[in-house]
């Protein structure tokens, strides 16, 4: 059966124009132009058609906490916000640090309901120790490593991995952050936790860890990413890093474009997370970071956790937000970027980190697109987010712009806003 | 006002109704049986996570002098050790029908999390490093019945402010009611952001002294060294300790107060805490009307009179 994507204005890497989309049965792309029909139309009037949505920072939690989130139930979150590739964080349990759990993931994510990317650690268990066997999860097609949820805190170990990792075309992505200085810390340090009597952690502790790993990142010849940036200073680092022409990328998560840790004040752990939400400063320097191309993508840090983990003290509740469904909702509206700017921070410049082929939407090419309504409005319901944990910050907030249609592989995974499987 | 969870809640109105009140429940403890009936037939919970005999003692006092039933929920010998979660607990004690729930926890926040899910009054008890509004307010009734007023008094609050329920709630209550207060402290021991703290800071508390019209000693705890916050105890006691000798700096009618449980000898010289212008047993002593009025501002009846 063929499906047409009907009165939607195509955007991607070349630009924008009116077009339809003729999706063919061999889940390839089969044309792109005026007036085409095919067996099925799903209208797309008003909306936008881009290729899929990339991310690449998402926790899946499967395996090992799949009370909080399976690979199943996470992708159809990430259908829903219009995703149709995810990069799996390896802090799973155990972590994705052999060739048995990536195949595992791999074999779970062929079933769901978006391209399923395992990121594998940078070390056994993402205890900081051992190299994993890099090589060999390169072969499996592993390209994003990682010990996420913590940064890597010997510099040695650091150097060896991005030496021995720069002959295998993969990245390191590091979560910036010099444990010695965030120790016993939950939240930002400045204002807020001071007033509010909790342990605060120094923006310094993540622009520590930024600094060194770019200079690193020089010493090796290496590609460097760093994860969810989070400080004016740390997005300035990597603006210097890129004006010397070093080859480090950045991403940003859209809740520290949107939340500062005045959020913190009512206590509750929905709002813990790290890098915790920062200051009004940060926040802007975050934008500007999106706007002027300092941070190359969008991601979400979508991180599930069961309800009852996040009804503990502040102190004690574990850190993350649920992302995938509202991430673009939020950067439509929030950092007041043509749309186009906007889908190349969440589709192809992520894309092309990950090693994800999303490219132009043009006859030839997988089917993998998502069309927006960007005047949607909708309020967030955590109970009705596809997710397992209901975990989102913006629990009644009212969005504007909301996925319509998902395609994936050829398949309309989305329909009208409705997860079809 | 259903709950107090912060100095914050009551704002200067607040803490003069509460101050008010207090000199009706003093007399009443100063009666040869000191109780009324006001509030017989309700149940007020103590449900303290962290040890802390004086403050729950002192609630448990106020309560029973005011008629009310008490329990305690003592978390050492309880469910809490067997896993149950912090909502689990408080929606059981819930179901048993309470009026109050006096919380006491390590962690910052979790009265107000509590607040959130009963629909009990409930009562800070001290919350991590946050707040303890039950002694800011005997703090200031403390004052108030020394010195008249706080009205343009200077406050010195010496040492761990950092980690300082009791100096953050003091902070808010004594600047509402109108003192001046200065922190004094090495900086290791201070807020990293005194931002919307209306406050002076000073590192020098002999200078401070000459001008203090009352001095608030804050424990200091051992952990502190293990922390690198201080090299010594016996250097914080030469730089931040009252001293004999620094003791000798403050004016005649300047008050010398400590939350308890103090550290001779270490914050406090033994003969200081003894001296006729320290007031740390009248605090303590306070503490019971001071509690007895918040309980009765929170559970007694619309247009119920003592």
């Amino acid at each position: 059966m063929t499906t047409v994507l009907k009165g939607g204005e195509v955007v991607d890497e070349t630009g924008r124009r009116q077009a339809d989309v003729l999706i063919g049965d061999d889940g390839l792309v089969a044309a792109v132009g005026a007036d085409l029909a095919g067996d099925r139309t799903l209208d797309c009037g008003g909306c936008v058609v881009s290729p899929g949505l990339v991310d690449l920072h998402t926790h899946l939690r499967q395996p090992g906490r799949e009370e909080a989130e399976t690979i199943e139930s996470g992708s159809r979150a990430a259908a829903l916000g219009g995703y149709t590739a995810v990069v799996a964080m390896p802090n799973t349990e155990p972590a994705i640090d052999s060739a048995g759990v990536v195949r595992e993931i791999l074999e779970l994510g062929s079933k769901a309901l978006c391209d399923v990317r395992p990121a594998a650690a940078i070390t056994v268990g993402r205890a900081g120790e051992q190299l994993v066997p890099m090589a060999e999860l390169a072969a499996l097609g592993v390209r994003i490593f990682t010990d996420d949820g913590a940064g890597v805190q010997s510099s040695l170990l650091m150097r060896r991995a991005l030496e021995y990792a720069s002959s295998l075309g993969v990245t390191l992505a590091q979560h910036c952050e010099d444990a010695g200085l965030s120790h016993g810390a939950h939240m930002h340090e400045g204002e807020w936790s001071s007033r509010l009597g909790i342990p605060g952690m120094p923006a310094e502790a993540e622009e520590l860890m930024v600094h060194r790993d770019i200079v690193l990142g020089r010493l090796t010849n290496a590609p460097v990413h760093f994860l969810h940036l989070s400080t004016a200073g740390s997005v300035q680092l990597v603006r210097e890093a890129k004006a010397r022409g070093l080859r480090v990328t950045a991403e940003a998560a859209p809740h520290h474009f949107t939340l500062t840790h005045a959020e913190v004040a009512s206590y509750d752990p929905v709002f813990k997370v790290n890098p915790p939400l920062r200051t009004d400063a940060d926040v802007e320097a975050v934008k500007a970071g999106l706007a002027d191309g300092t941070i190359d993508a969008i991601a979400t840090d979508h991180a599930p956790h069961a309800q009852e983990l996040k009804e503990s003290p502040f102190d004690e509740a574990p850190c993350g937000m649920l992302g995938l469904e509202t991430a673009l909702s939020l950067a439509l509206t929030q950092l007041g970027l043509p749309i186009e700017r906007v889908l190349a921070l969440l589709s192809w410049q992520p894309a092309r980190i990950a090693g994800v082929d999303t490219g132009p939407v043009e006859a030839g090419r997988p089917a993998n697109l998502c069309v927006v309504d960007p005047s949607h409005q909708w309020t967030v319901d955590p109970a009705r987010l596809a997710s397992r944990s209901r975990n989102t910050p913006y629990a009644g907030r009212s969005m504007t712009g909301k996925v319509r249609h998902t395609v994936y592989k050829g398949e309309v995974v989305v329909l009208d806003g409705e997860a079809q499987r | 006002m259903k709950d107090l969870l912060s100095i914050a809640d009551l704002g200067r109105d607040g803490i003069e109704e509460v101050l008010d009140l207090t000199d009706k429940f003093v007399e009443v403890s100063e009666r040869r049986i000191p109780k009324v009936p006001t509030l017989r037939g309700r149940t007020v919970v103590s449900l303290f996570y962290e040890d802390s005999t004086r403050t729950r003692l002192s609630f448990e006092t106020a309560a029973k002098r005011l008629g009310a039933d008490t329990m305690t929920f003592s978390v050492a010998s309880s469910s809490v050790k067997k896993g149950e979660s912090l909502r689990d607990t408080v929606e059981t004690i819930q179901a048993m029908g309470v009026d109050a729930v006096v919380v006491r926890h390590g962690s910052s926040g979790v009265p107000w999390q509590v607040a959130n899910w009963v629909d009990a009054s409930v009562i800070n008890a001290g919350d991590g490093w946050h707040e303890h509004p039950t002694q800011a307010l005997l703090d200031c009734y403390t004052i108030r019945e020394r010195l008249g007023s706080l009205a343009d008094k200077r406050i010195a609050i010496v040492g761990d402010i950092k980690h300082s329920r009791v100096a953050r709630s003091d902070v808010l209550a004594f600047t509402a009611l109108g003192a001046h207060v200065t922190l004094v402290a090495p900086p290791t021991l201070l807020p990293p952001s005194l931002e919307g703290w209306p406050v002076d800071v000073s590192h020098d508390l002999d200078d401070v002294l000459r001008k203090a019209d009352v001095v608030y000693l804050l424990r200091m705890q051992r952990e502190r060294m293990t922390e690198a916050l201080l090299p010594s105890l016996r250097e914080y006691t030469a730089h931040f300790g009252l001293t004999r000798e620094r003791f000798r700096l403050l004016g005649e009618s300047a008050l010398v107060m400590h939350p308890g449980p103090m550290n001779r000898g270490v914050e406090i010289a033994a003969e200081v805490a003894d001296a006729p212008n320290a007031v740390i047993t009248r605090q303590v002593s306070n503490g019971v009307a001071v509690r007895m009025a918040v309980l009765f501002l929170l559970l007694a009846a619309e247009g119920e009179t003592l």
